[in-house]
């Protein structure tokens, strides 16, 4: 249940290290490519499987299972979910300049 | 277990128990979760903290994409990458000196603390060296800023708009700046646990700073992750 009665946990981090330098690297390369709507959405998704690699093996959330935590955690990315989606749905939706031809554009 | 100590006497005091249970805590596990809950909360608020900035970036951007792209553009996305390749390695010295004190192992926990605070301050270095080269390129929002005849990457012939750009370098210095911030605090938590770790306080059942402290590396970590793509590769393809 807790940390320190799992086994050796150092090829996981090993992994997840080696996993993380190969994404910064890839998200440099994929930027270089026009991909034009795209280039933000792949750049956004390798950032946030990024981040889960942290949260999950070097944070390890994989191993957490009190419920209070998960709670916390997971309105966290509600709460955060709520201030940037519900404010961009506005701005996306409503013609607020001329620039705003496309999304992300 | 750690705490199966605990359970065969009920006794209040007599019990023998690690030094470092606080009495209003039953049982270490209950100790160290207490903290852990506690860090979490309080990355919760920080994620919200810098939600608003990405908030502002990301209205912002969507406003005047393609003088954030120009400005962007100036910025050296190298320094960046090495950057986010050095944060990501101070994780992996993190994980590795909580690691040591689960081994008991004080040569590789006491390395990796200072390897950590070592890849923190080279983090800070690079970031300083970039700064440096926006004092002098006049990209500083403020009386002296200058981004005039600053072609917009995809439209040759276009000139970004300074006052847009500016909102960009306000944003890039406000969010790396936090950022930075927040690196210069780690670096002085760290260096608490490093004379923690030196004078032996940490053992395999009780080093709970070790992973609070962690916690905290990881979550500026996972900061830089997102500000990396988002301040440095603006529309970057040819």
């Amino acid at each position: 249940m807790s940390v320190h009665a799992k086994s050796n946990p150092l090829k996981a981090y090993i992994f997840v290290w080696i996993a993380l330098l190969v994404g910064t690297f890839l998200t440099y390369r994929v930027a270089l490519i026009d991909l034009g709507p795209f280039n933000p959405v792949i750049a956004l998704a390798i950032a946030t499987t990024k981040a889960l690699l942290v949260a999950l093996f070097f944070m390890h959330l994989r191993h957490a299972n009190e419920r209070l935590l998960k709670l916390v955690v997971i309105s966290t990315i509600f709460f955060l979910g709520i201030l940037l989606f519900l404010t961009l749905t506005d701005y996306v939706s409503r013609p607020w300049t001329i620039t705003s031809l496309a999304w992300f554009m | 277990m750690p705490d199966s100590t605990a359970a065969v006497s009920t006794s209040a005091h007599d019990d023998v128990h690690s030094p470092a249970l606080l009495h209003h805590f039953a049982t270490p596990e209950q100790q160290r979760n207490s903290a852990s809950f506690g860090m979490w909360i309080f990355l919760g608020t920080e994620v919200m903290f810098f939600g608003g900035l990405f908030c502002a970036y990301l209205i912002y951007r969507r406003w005047y994409f393609a003088d954030f792209a120009a400005a962007s553009a100036s910025i050296d996305v190298k320094m960046g990458a090495i950057n986010t390749a050095v944060l990501i390695c101070s994780s992996l010295t993190v994980v590795l000196a909580i690691w040591g004190a689960e081994l008991r192992n004080r040569a590789l926990m006491i390395g990796m603390l200072l390897l950590t605070m070592l890849f923190g301050l080279t983090f800070l270095g690079i970031k300083g060296i970039e700064y440096k080269q926006k004092f002098d390129e006049h990209h500083v929002p403020g009386a002296s800023f200058n981004f005039e005849h600053e072609e917009v990457p995809s439209q040759p012939g276009h000139y970004a708009n300074a006052y847009h750009a500016q909102i960009f370098f306000a944003l890039y210095f406000i969010m790396t700046g936090l950022h930075a911030l927040h690196m210069v605090v780690g670096l002085g938590i760290f260096t608490w646990l490093l004379i923690m770790a030196w004078k032996g306080r940490f053992t395999p059942e009780y080093h709970t700073p070790l992973e609070i402290g962690g916690l905290y590396w990881h979550f500026v970590d996972i900061v830089w992750i997102y500000l990396f793509p988002l301040l440095y590769l603006i529309d970057r393809h040819k």
